[in-house]
Formats: C-alpha cells, structure tokens, sequence
C-alpha cells in the first residue's frame, strides 16, 4: 500500500475457499443425517461432525488472521468503518430471519387458527372439522388424533404467581445482561479494566444462566405439560420462536465469552474494541428480540 | 479465462497468482466478478438445457419424450437454477467487476467475504444438481415449492434442497453486505450518492431488497424442514397452521425477489442508452426515487400472486391497489429513458440494440402485469400461460436482455478486445425474433385456458405451442452465438481503448481496458458533476 490512507485489499487467501468446502461439507452432511433419521444404522452425522471442524478451524484463523492484522496496524479508518457497517447489515438480515417468524405467528393467530374456528371472514374453513373451536393458545387441534395438543401451555400465570414463572426470570437475566455489557464498555473507554472484566464474567453469566433456563423450560414442557413439536400449532411456534432466540443466545454469549478470555489476555482498548463492541450490538439484538417474543408468544 | 486480465502494467505491486490458485484464493474483485460472470454463463447453457426438454416435451399435445414426474423436476429446476444460479449472480458479477471501478474504490470493502460468497453458490448448485441422481429424483415441486407439494408429498431430496437454498441465501446476503458497505463507505471523496452512477444506485437498493428478504426465505425453507422431519405443524391446517402461510412467507420473499432481478438491470440499460444516445439520462433524480419507490412498494405487494388462494376481499383490494401503483414509477423509468434517446445522436451498436428491445419487451411485460393485478381477472389468468408468457418477458427480454447488453457493452473494458459487431447484432436479431416467437404465443394459449406446469395439452394449442417451441429453440441456439462471440473477442478481438464508446461517461471509462489489475488504489480526484450519470 502506498499511501497511508489508502484502503488495506488483503493478499489472495486460502481461508474463504477452505470455508466453502466446509459448509458443502455441511449441507451434505445435515441433508443426510436428516434423511437418515430414524434409520437403524447411519454414518453421516460423521459428515456432518466434520463439516463442524472444518467451519469452527477456518473462523478461528480467520479471525485470528484479522485481529493481527488490526494489531500490526494495517487497518485505516475507513476499513474499520467498513466492519462497522458489515455488522450492522448482517444484525438487519437476523432482525429479517426473526421477522418470519414472527410473521408465521401473527398470520396463523389473526387468520389461520379463527378461521379454522369458523370465525371471520374464511370461517367456512371450519367445514374441514367442524368440532374445531379457535382458541390461543390452541390446546386442542382441529385434527387433535394426530397433532395432539399440549395439557398446558406456558401464558403468563397471572402477576401474583409471577415468581413461579421462569419466562419472567429469563427476562430479568437478559435484560440485566443488557445493562451489564454497557457497563463493561463504558468501564473499558474509560480505562478501567478490572471493571470491564468483572462486568463481562457478569454479562455471559446472566447469558448462560438464560441458556440453562430455558433448558429446564423445554425439559418441564416434553416432561410434564404435553407440550412439544408435535403438539400443533402452538408448539410449533412456542419451540421455534424461542428455539432460535436461544440457538441465537447461545451464539452471542460464545462471542462474549470468547471477547472476555480476549479481554483477560489483554486485548482491547479504550479506541479500539470493535470485537467487544460488534458482540454487545449482537447481544442486544437477542435483547430486543427476546422482549417481542415475551409479549406475543408468553403474554398476549 | 487467464487471457481476460493480464497484468501488464509496472505501477502496481503484484498481480494475480498464476494457475487454478488465481481463482480459488482470490480476493480481487475484478477476479471474482469474472468468476460470477462464467458461473452465470454455465448455468444459463444448464438451465436452459432444461427448457429445451420442457419445450421439446410440449412440441406436441401427448406425452412425447419424458415421464411427467421428469417433466416436473425439469420445471423445478429450470425455474430455480435461471432464478438463483443464472440471473442473480450476473448481476453480481457486473456489481463486482463495476461498483469498485465506478465509485473509484480498489475494491471491494470485504474482499475475503467477496470470495466466500462466490465459492459457495457452485457448492449449493452442485448440491442441487446432484440431486438428479438420488433416490426419489431431483425437487418437482415448482421454483415456489408450494407446501404440502413440497413437504408432504415432496421426494426425500427435499432436504438438500433446502440447505443448499440456505447456502444460496447466505451467498446472496454476504455478497450484498458487501456491495452495500462498499457503496455507503468507499466512494471517492466528492461522489455523493446523487452523483452515483445509475448502476452503483440500483445496486445499492438491491442490496438492501437482498438482506431484508433473502432470511425471510431462509425461515421459509427452514419451517418446512421442521415440517417434513420435525412434527411441527406450519403448513398443516390438521395441527391449527396453515399451507396458505406457505405462500404467504415466500412471496414475501419472492416479490422483492423479482425487484432484485430487475433493478440492477435498469442501471445497466440506464447507462447503455445514455452513451449511444451521447446524451445524459434524462431525469437523474427522478430516476433515483422511481427506484427507490419501486424497492419500497414492491414489500406491501406480495399476496397478488396468490389472489385465487381464498383471501378476505380487503386482502384482495388492497393488494390489487398497491400492485397499481408500481406502474407508476416503472412508468417514470420508462419515459425517462424515452427521453434520453428524443433528440439523441443515436447509433445503434449491439448493447444499444439489446437495450432498446429491453425497453419495449419489458413495457410488454410490465402491462401484462397490469392486467395480472387485477384481481377479478387474475382469477382467469391464474396458473395459466398468460403467467408463464408474463415473468418470461420480464425476465428474459427483460434482465437477460440486460446482461447481454451490459456484457457487449463492457466486454471491450474487461478483456480488453473488441467483439465482432457483425456477429453481435447477428446475435441480437436472431434473440429478438426467437424471443417473441417463444413467448408471445404464450399469451394467446394462457388467455385460452392452457394450465401452466403440464406436460400434456388440449389438441387446440397444438399449433401455437409447436410455433412457441420452434422459438425456444432458436433462442437456445442463438445464445451458443453469444458465447462464440465472446470466446472470439477474448482469443481474437481487436484491441479496445481506455475510452472504448464515444459517448460513455464514468470513472470506469477513465481506465484502461482492460484495467490493471488493482485500480483506483488511491481514490481518483472528482471534480463536482463530473462522474454523474
């Protein structure tokens, strides 16, 4: 590079070609392990396993490559803008992944499920099983023989029974897990270290602690309240809303814990944090998301 | 291929790697949108390969040459690979070779991404083609795999189909991560976005159509995945779903998606007419918000693909209002670049004469969709060719069209080498009559009732699909002209200039040809108005 403002366009690369053949190895390796479930005997989760290896060993050079490369100051300004703006546009495209679903919920809430009731509208599509009542949550399903419904459901309990929900404690963890990676950034622009890293092992605590909730939720759900992928409707929008909301929580506090061993090792400083501060954008995401989800799948 | 960028000049620091290794582990953004271009080109023989049986199947009335269930994996497949593996990369390609040089950036702003999102979408396709030879046969659901087509009573191949859109998808939304940070952080210091070329615009819009809706797809494929393997109910109106919300969700997806294959188009025929009518675009502005408005509508449009589906009539008048007023800025482009030419010093040179033919046969197919809009007569029209002869003139005079014209139009600045002009408008003229031949009957059989997604017909459209197939297959040889034409311009054209048209502006215009191989390494100097248009 000639100049010092001029623009940092890296040497050919091995890394993304390498990526490639990991995530080929990836869609053939979920296709046939998928295909083969149930079957007695099969392999191909070992593609599978492999195309993880392949995936998880090729982001971690890479990004190892890119943090060195930052360090050796190779970077202008204007790179570190361009990441900015590549964040930003990767959290919109999971702000559109969620949206779908959310979608899904609202369209079979306003539509599907009364008129399937017979209410509004469609209703003659009561015809198909005329027992059918349009309920939220849907505990009984038109066709409950073979899409059995749920013997409970996980609705809002009431503000009395509050503390018996776990919902609420997952909101009070995330929430405060919000607050807290602030106060690692603000504790790390003004330089205060040991700050910054006591919030940090607070934040991806909270993360983990969200993570085990909602473990022992889906465990109380398959356990004891009938409630599972198959129980209609309203299972499958319980699981898959908050199965992706957790799937994501489990990324963003990896990518925190992995920026908290950073910050332990010494990375970071007060100008130059775009790691920690690309992750706390992403655990705010899950934030966000989580408070919607709270609303329109728990509460209303 | 290694004859196309040579890097003849001293003033740069390396050049490219020589060998296979160039284009495996390259992060060079004239490299990888050559990569985009020939991929594009391959698929399109394939795909259209697949049309050529569809066409050769439907040459008479009776089962003639395949099986119904290989007449519907041949539909499938020819719709998703020219949607996903033909168009949209072209214009990737030219957003990859065009964008940095435009905007007079060395590059791409994440060039290591840029390689990424290219070497996945042969895995993905390859993936899918491979499907051909597994059990149950290759997907036969439609390119719209309409649930329960597409879940329940789909072939087990149905599950890589769906990843390898996932990877698809992830190839779309990295590349335009890319082309949008590039636009909004790397132009040269004086181009404000009202100075962008017209290109470097619609791409920028595209890019945003791509990441807002491209997971939207993604959560599509990835609820019948739960459906089919999981137990989930979604699509199953037995559990409280719904298949309708089936529909719903892709075309959510996929209106925006038929914005995002003709937006970038328009930059391109925008930028062809202004330079062979040696004039500026007329109505700059204007042309920025018709596209901009366009992007905008084209989200609160998508249930009009679906008004015999058994909507509430609010539904239906609201989505045959908001489909109208589309015409309106598609309108403004079209005058616009009327304008340009009135009073023109026109000539007519190949590109000049492909976007001319874009501009007619596109208004072609915009008006049908007009009549498509209207939802009491949609319910005639619906599932019958009249759709079929409607995306086609949108999609192949339409953004083919303009892939062909910005590939004559750029061919001299990437390689170098001039193409046979003979050759060319040869190549033109056959397109253009074998194009109407196809597609026009199509209207007529589609009016009279001739279902789409058939392999056999009633005895009255015999004559009309015979004409229709003698079209299609002129077509598909005229492109194997194309692909001699530009072999003979890489291995046999005359030298271009740096300037190459008389009248073309920009900054990329301003270079060699072709370009060395790093450009614009440090930002050129803009004088205010000066790469406009």
């Amino acid at each position: 590079m000639s100049s010092e403002s001029s623009y940092y366009v890296p040497d050919s690369s091995k890394l993304p070609i390498f990526m490639a053949f990991g995530l080929l190895l990836f869609v053939l390796g979920a296709g046939s392990t998928i295909n083969d479930l149930g079957k007695e005997s099969s392999n191909s989760y070992i593609l599978l396993l492999a195309s993880f290896a392949v995936i998880w060993g090729v982001m971690f050079v890479w990004f190892s490559n890119v943090i060195s490369e930052n360090n050796q100051k190779m970077y202008s300004d204007q790179l570190n803008r361009s990441f900015v703006h590549g964040m930003a546009w990767f959290i919109f495209s999971e702000v559109m992944f969620f949206f779908a679903f959310f979608l899904a919920l609202g369209y079979v809430r306003l539509f599907a499920v009364p008129w399937l009731g017979g209410e509004g509208e469609k209703g003659i599509a009561n015809i198909l099983w005329p027992a059918f009542e349009s309920t939220w949550p849907v505990m009984e399903t038109p066709d409950n023989e073979n899409f059995p419904g749920a013997h409970h459901n996980m609705a809002i309990p009431g503000f009395s029974k509050l503390h018996t929900w776990l919902p609420f404690w997952n909101t009070l963890c995330l929430v405060t897990s919000s607050g807290t990676i602030a106060l690692a950034e603000a504790a790390l622009k003004k330089g205060n270290r040991t700050s910054f890293k006591s919030w940090m092992v607070v934040t991806i605590s909270l993360g983990f602690i969200f993570v085990f909730l909602q473990g022992l939720e889906y465990y109380e759900a398959y356990a004891h309240m009938g409630l599972t992928l198959g129980a209609g409707i309203y299972g499958t929008t319980f699981f898959l809303l908050t199965g992706f909301h957790g799937f994501h929580v489990c990324l963003g506090a990896i990518i925190l814990t992995i920026m908290t061993i950073r910050g332990f090792g010494g990375a970071f400083t007060e100008h130059d944090h775009f790691g920690l501060a690309a992750g706390s954008w992403y655990w705010h995401f899950v934030d966000v998301v989580w408070i919607l989800l709270v609303l329109v799948v728990y509460v209303f | 291929m290694s004859a196309v960028i040579e890097g003849h000049h001293d003033d740069h620091h390396h050049g490219p790697a020589k060998g296979i290794t160039r284009w495996l582990f390259t992060t060079n953004h004239k490299d990888i949108g050559s990569l985009y271009l020939w991929f594009s080109f391959i698929m399109l023989f394939i795909g259209g390969a697949m049309a050529m049986v569809i066409r050769a199947e439907l040459f008479e009335p009776g089962s003639q040459i395949v099986s119904p269930e290989f007449y519907n994996q041949m539909v499938t497949n020819h719709g998703l690979i020219m949607v996903f593996g033909v168009i949209m990369p072209a214009f990737v390609g030219f957003a990859n070779w065009l964008v940095p040089m435009q905007i007079g950036a060395p590059d791409m702003a994440l060039p290591r991404l840029n390689n990424l999102s290219f070497w996945i979408l042969p895995a993905a396709f390859g993936v899918l083609i491979s499907t051909f030879f597994m059990e149950g046969g290759a997907p036969n659901f439609g390119w719209t795999f309409y649930a329960p087509l597409s879940t329940e009573y789909a072939p087990p191949t149905v599950t890589y189909f769906i990843f390898a859109v996932h990877i698809m998808g992830a190839s779309s939304i990295m590349g335009s991560i890319n082309v949008i940070t590039t636009i909004l952080n790397m132009r040269a210091p004086g181009m404000t976005l009202m100075k962008m070329p017209l290109f470097v615009w619609t791409w920028l819009i595209t890019a945003y159509l791509l990441i807002a809706v491209m997971p939207v797809l993604a959560g599509a494929v990835t609820m019948m995945l739960m459906d089919i393997h999981f137990g989930t109910s979604f699509f199953k109106a037995g559990g409280g779903g719904d298949p309708v919300l089936f529909q719903h969700v892709f075309w959510f997806f996929g209106h925006p998606e038929v914005y995002i294959m003709i937006l970038p188009a328009f930059g391109i025929v925008s930028h062809i007419i202004e330079t062979f009518s040696r004039k500026p675009i007329f109505g700059y502005d204007s042309m920025v918000y018709a596209i901009a408005s366009i992007a905008l509508l084209s989200f609160v449009v998508w249930a009009h693909h679906m008004f015999t589906v058994g909507m509430p009539i609010a539904g239906e008048l609201f989505f045959m209002y908001s489909t109208m007023l589309i015409a309106i800025p598609t309108g403004v482009k079209v005058f616009n670049w009327l304008s340009t030419m009135f009073k023109g010093s026109l000539t007519f040179e190949t590109p000049m004469l492909f976007a001319i033919a874009f501009v007619a046969l596109f208004t072609i197919g915009g008006l049908s969709g007009i009549m498509l809009a209207i939802a009491p007569a949609d319910f005639q029209y619906h599932d019958t060719y009249f759709v079929v002869a409607h995306f086609h003139y949108v999609l192949v005079p339409g953004a083919l069209f303009s892939i062909i014209a910005g590939a004559y139009y750029w061919l001299p600045k990437w390689t170098g080498y001039m193409y046979d002009e003979f050759l060319g408008k040869t190549h033109f003229w056959l397109s253009f009559i074998s194009v109407n031949l196809t597609f026009f009957p199509m209207h007529f059989v589609g009016l009279a009732g001739m279902p789409r997604r058939i392999p056999d017909y009633a005895m009255q459209f015999a004559d009309y699909n015979m004409i229709v197939s003698v079209g299609a297959f002129l077509f598909g040889l005229s492109q194997l002209l194309f692909l001699y034409v530009v072999l003979k311009a890489i291995f046999y054209g005359k030298k271009a200039t740096g300037q190459v048209w008389e009248g073309a502006q920009g900054l990329e215009w301003t270079l060699d040809s072709p370009p060395a191989y790093h450009t614009f390494e440090t930002p050129p100097n803009l004088e205010a108005g000066e790469a406009k248009g």
